[in-house]
Parts: structure tokens; sequence; C-alpha cells
């Protein structure tokens, strides 16, 4: 081969930003975890990375705004990656400040690596949501993984735990073998693995397009995503994560992964591989309605909260394929409000499981609650609001993200998956409602005591249920805010 | 030349073939685990072979990072599997029914 | 063009042969007596003890695969340096960093005590 020609890149630190100020916020709580003789009973890392997130969350609403590729296009800075940032700042906030109340009754959790974990978890996230580029992606996306398969793992005196954590690091793996053959199909086809290239190269070549070795790599590709955003029939790993994983953890990996997972989804699908929308439609129909579906049926039956809500991640999964199947702006821009929607209204009703999490159980079944919402009035009212919203009954946020969604699946002509999301929204009524009518009506059989909160965990369930009202009262901010991310993403 | 990448596709993709369905049908969990990275393997074998049929390095570059993600990811599954092998005597991947699969 | 290979060959055929010399004239000449323990395993002139099957403790597990992990950055390190003088200002920055968060991560070893042999 000949010498290799190459373009050297300018530093431009403002692209990385908010990732920059997270992985140095990582690295601080880990060295000063280790090397401070240090005080199982005080927060103070959960507080230094706290700090740190809303440094990186402010410095992204700074950068917002900005329009360009660094670093040879392997980072793209555009409305797209910031409002994606934007999402996994508060997702890790919401995470840490119900950490900080977790970790007072599993000691364990309180140490260095947990936050620094988390954090790299974060800069893997939002790496996903401005990667330009195939090898980027990878990367992103196993920075995020393997951080979150230590997580999951991470109450290591408890089998459940550690199962959680071998489950989720087998299929984790397993698919990004496949994620990684679709990449190299990819590459193989088209020479390169910057998006924007292989999209030009792409337009260039329309010969390529219907190649079977393209079609090959756009399916492999689809188990690998399909894997990480739990999308039928790659979704059965995730109620058995989901509930052996600490509470906290749970609602950082049903938001956050997701968020990145469909952000990157959104860049392969649309900014490389536009030219092949028509054929992946048909398949993302199916798949769109089996997701939603499979979810909601299954979690009807659950007696376990934290397996009800990961059957309901799945079924939520389905909704955002929604958005994904009507390909117009208007759904690009239904998922991402989606995304946050989701964001706030699951860590809220994660934060609240977590609250009654200590030694010698979690209190994770749904006849724990009964009889919680007289006991415990604000607790029982967040709790209520966050169903309502993971339910779609108006005033809450999800009644919007579902709206959306739905109507942009009728404006691109899927008027019968709206229409089945539409049925699919009222099976979950039940399932959702029954935790409401469990806290407030049902005789109680075990008196659960929660023990009193600490204050970093009321003000993150103070911010969720705001997020979410806000976004359910007033979404136009957030809408248009989504919209024009969309509009702004780099081709 | 082109009769060669040819040969190494093949090599490729039946590699990952081998890998995939051994990650399937293996019941130690380290097993399935060597089949992961045999298909890590196959894909690295394809990224060379394409860099080459393509005249550009990207191949390689991904090859390198594939090989220190994949030693990332043999740290921390070891380490899992460890603490699965004390905490229950076994990896066997059947034995995980502390809750539903 | 094959024929400047051929002192190599001469010298793996002398060093070969010279193996195998030593090993059957010894046998040939020296006397053979053969009892029970000098048919067991040599290990240092001490009797064999234990099973065949030991379990090897964790701690060199930890250091097999601290050392995978660290081994395994040098690879970054060969492209950099190739191209080192083009890339300039950019490529010692970004070294730099790497090198930085390498760093750290040793420190976090060293003080969390998985150096510590005993």
């Amino acid at each position: 081969m000949e010498m290799l020609e190459f373009v050297v890149p300018a530093l431009n630190v403002k692209a990385i930003l908010p990732q920059a100020i997270l992985s140095l916020t990582a690295l601080t709580v880990l060295l000063v975890g280790v090397s401070s003789p240090h005080n199982k009973k005080t927060s103070s890392l959960g507080y230094l990375s706290l700090v740190g997130v809303v440094v990186a969350l402010i410095s992204t609403l700074m950068i917002n705004g900005a329009r360009e590729s660094a670093y040879n296009g392997m980072v793209l800075m555009d409305g797209f990656s910031s409002f994606i940032t934007l999402i996994v700042c508060i997702v890790t906030l919401l995470t840490i400040l119900s950490s900080i109340n977790y970790q007072r009754f599993f000691p364990r959790l309180n140490c260095g690596e947990y936050y620094c974990l988390l954090l790299f978890a974060a800069v893997g996230m939002s790496f996903m949501g401005s990667a330009g580029n195939l090898l980027m992606i990878f990367l992103a996306l196993e920075t995020m993984s393997i951080s979150i398969y230590v997580l999951a793992g991470f109450k290591s005196d408890e089998a459940q735990s550690i199962e959680s954590a071998m489950k989720y690091f087998l299929l984790g793996a397993f698919a990004s073998g496949f994620l990684l053959f679709g990449f190299a199909l990819v590459y193989g086809c088209t020479g390169t693995m910057d998006l924007v290239k292989i999209s030009a190269f792409l337009t260039a070549h329309p010969e390529v397009i219907h190649s079977k070795m393209l079609m090959g790599g756009v399916a492999l590709m689809t188990v690998g995503f399909g894997f990480k955003v739990a999308m039928f029939p790659f979704h059965m790993w995730t109620p058995d994560v989901y509930e052996g994983a600490p509470t906290s953890i749970t609602g950082f990996m049903a938001t956050g992964v997701k968020a990145a997972a469909f952000a990157a989804l959104l860049r392969v699908f649309f900014v490389a591989l536009g030219h092949l929308q028509a054929d992946w439609t048909g398949i993302m129909w199916l798949l769109a309605f089996l997701t939603m579906t499979i979810g909601n049926v299954v979690a009807l039956s659950q007696t376990n909260i934290k397996r009800m809500l990961a059957y309901s991640s799945i079924a939520h999964a389905g909704y955002l394929l929604v958005g994904f199947v009507a390909g117009s702006k208007l759904g690009q821009s239904g998922i991402l409000f989606y995304l946050l929607s989701y964001a706030f209204t699951n860590l809220g009703a994660f934060g609240v499981i977590a609250l009654l999490g200590r030694d010698g159980g979690e209190y994770t079944s749904l006849d724990d609650f009964a009889g919680l919402g007289f006991k415990y009035p604000l607790m029982g009212l967040a709790m209520a609001v966050f169903m309502f919203s993971m339910a779609g009954i108006p005033p809450a946020s999800g009644f919007m993200g579902k709206f959306y969604l739905f109507s942009s699946a009728m404006k691109a002509g899927f008027i019968w998956l709206a229409i089945f999301g539409v049925i699919n929204s009222v099976i979950s009524l039940y399932y959702y409602l029954r935790v409401v009518v469990v806290m407030y009506f049902k005789e109680v059989e075990r008196d659960v005591v929660m023990p009193k909160p600490s204050a970093a965990v009321v003000v993150g369930l103070v911010i969720a249920a705001i997020g979410v009202l806000q976004m359910g009262i007033f979404p136009s901010y957030f809408w248009d805010m989504a919209r024009q991310s969309v509009q702004a993403m780099l081709m | 030349m082109v009769a060669y990448h040819n040969l190494y596709l093949a090599l490729s993709v039946v590699l990952f073939t081998i890998g995939a369905i051994g990650a399937i049908t293996r019941r130690n969990a380290i097993v399935v685990f060597m089949c992961i990275e045999i298909m890590l393997g196959a894909v690295n074998l394809a990224f060379i072979t394409f860099g080459r049929a393509n005249q550009s390095v990207d191949g390689i570059f991904m090859v390198m990072f594939v090989m220190a993600v994949a030693a990332a990811e043999a740290a921390v599954g070891l380490a899992i599997f460890i603490l699965m092998y004390r905490k229950r005597g076994t990896i066997n991947v059947e034995s995980f029914n502390l809750m539903k699969w | 063009m094959l024929v400047k290979y051929i002192p190599v060959l001469v010298m793996m055929l002398v060093g070969i042969g010279f193996g195998v010399f030593a090993v059957v004239v010894s046998s040939i000449l020296g006397p053979s007596r053969r009892f029970k323990v000098k048919r067991e395993t040599y290990e240092c002139g001490m009797p064999t003890e234990g099973a065949t099957y030991v379990q090897t403790p964790i701690k060199y597990y930890v250091v097999a695969l601290l050392f995978l992990v660290f081994d395994l950055e040098c690879v970054f390190m060969y492209p950099w340096a190739v191209h080192y003088r083009k890339l300039g200002l950019f490529g010692f920055v970004e070294m730099l960093v790497f090198m930085v968060i390498l760093f750290v991560c040793y420190v976090y070893v060293w003080k969390k005590g998985a150096l510590e042999w005993e």
C-alpha cells in the first residue's frame, strides 16, 4: 500500500466539551475515592460527581447551536448531539441524586468506582449521539456497555445482581459481534466508515444500494442495535437484567442506554443509509408492532414492579420505533421528545422504587406498595404522576410524547401502526394504573416502612416530576427544541 | 488479488458462523465468551480484507480498536465469571435461574 | 535467489544435528539403571508431592488482566510514533491526554493494592 495521506485535524475542545468535563470528573472521582481514607457514611463522592454533571449540562446548553464536524468527521457537533447530551446529562443527574440516597443502605455502592463508571457510561452515551463515524459509534457503545456491565453487578454480595451482570455481559458482547460484522460489511461496500461519506458514496453508486452485502450489513446492524434498545425478538435479556441490577442503576440503563442507542440508530440509518429507507421500513413496521405488543401483554401479568417496568421499557422501545418507521423529520423529533420525557418519567419511577430499598430487601413486589399512598402522600403522588405519564394520560408528558410519535406515523401514512400504538397504550393503562390502585386502595398485608429519604433524592424526584408536568402541560418549548435539533442534524 | 479477498471473506463468514453457533449452544460461560471472541476475530479478518480491497487504512485502525475493546471486555467478563463462581460454584449458563430467563 | 539462505540452512542442520547427536550418544554410551524413584517426575531433586491439578492463586489473574489491558494500549502508540512528525502538536497533546488517563488508572491500581504480591 502506498504511503497514507491524511489531514491532521485541529484540536477542537469545544466539540467534545461536555464529554471532556464528564471524563475529567470521572477520573477525579476515581482518584479521590481511592486516595482518601473514605468514610462510607458521607456522600461527598456523589456530590462531587454531581458538580461535574451540572457543569457538563451547562456547557452543553452553551455550545448548543454550533454546527460543525470535528476531528476529521469523527465527532459531529450539531443540534442533534446537543439534545442527546442534554438527555444524557439529565439522566446522569437524576441517577446520581437517587444513588446518594440508595447507597446509604448499600454502602458497597458508595465508592469512587461506582460514580466513575456512571460518568464514563454517560461519556459513551453522549458520544453515541455525536459520533460521525462507525468506529466512533463502536467505541462509544463499548465505553457505555462495559461500564454498565460492571454497574449491573455492583452489589457483588448478591447472587441476583451478579447473574444480571453476567447475562447482560454475555448478550451484550454477542450483540456487539453482530453490530461489528454489520459495520464491516457496510465498510466493505462503501469503502468508508464516515457516515456522511457513506451516504455520498451511495448517491454516486446507486447500484451498490441493493447489493446483497450491504443488505446483510444493514440486517446485522439491526440485530446489534436491536439488542441494545431491547427490540423484539432481541428483548429477552431485559427483564432479568433490570430485575437483578441495583435499582439506582436500572433506571439509568432503561433511559440512558435507550437514548444513546436510538441516537446512534437514527444517525446510522438516516444519515448514512437514508437511501435504503424504503427497504427497511417494512420490517421495522413489523418489529415496532411486535415490540410494543409483546412488551405490554407480558407486563400485564408481572408482580415484581422492577420486572414490570422492564417489560414496559420494551413496550416504550416499540413506541419509539413507530417514530422511526415514520421516518420523517417529525418522527425523529418525536423520538427525541419522547426520549426526554421517558428519561424524566422512568427515572422518577425508579427513584421512588429505590426509596424503599435497604439492607435485607429491595421491596420491589407490587404488594409492598399497598397502602403507601396514604402513609407517604407525597411519594404516592409522585409515583401516580410517573405512572400516568408512562400510560400516556394527560396532563403528563407521556401523553404528548405518544401524540407526537403517533401523529408523525399518521402523517407518513402508517395509519394502522398508529392505531395499534393507541390500542397498546390502552392495554398498558391496566398495569400502570394497577400500581396506583394498589398504592391507595389495597389492604396492607406486609407493613413496609420507608426509611427517611435524604434531601438529594427528594430534589431528584421533584426535578423529575416538574419535568414530566412541564413537558406535558407546556410541551411547545421542548417540542420546538427537538424539532430544531433534528433540523440542525448534519447530513 | 480479488480472488484472494473472496477467500478471506469466506473464511471470515465461516468463523463468524462458528462463533455465533457456539455462543448459542455452549453451556460453559467461558466457552461462550471464547466463541464471542471467535466472532470478533472473524470481524477483524473481514475489516482487514476490506481495508486491503478498498486500499484504505480505516479497516486496520478498526481492528486495533476492536482488539483493545475486546481486552477490556475480557477483563470485565472474567471478573464477573469469578464472582459468579465464588457465589454459585458454577458458571454453567443453564444454572442462572434465580430469575426467569 | 534462495541460494543466499543456504548458510541459514546449514546452521539449522548443524544445530539440530548437534542436539540429536548429544542425546543419542549419551543414551548409547551412558550406563542405564532404571528404578522407581528415577522414573518419577523430576522436581529439583525433591520427592514429588501433591496432585497435578493445582489451583492457581487469584492474584495471578489480577496481574494477568492488568498486563493485558495496559499492554494493549501500546498498540496505539506505534502508528502515533510512525507519524509523530507529521502529527505535530496535535499528536503530542492527544498522546499526552492518553498517557495521563493511563497514568491515573495506574495510580488507581497501585493505591488499590493490586500490585502488592503479599
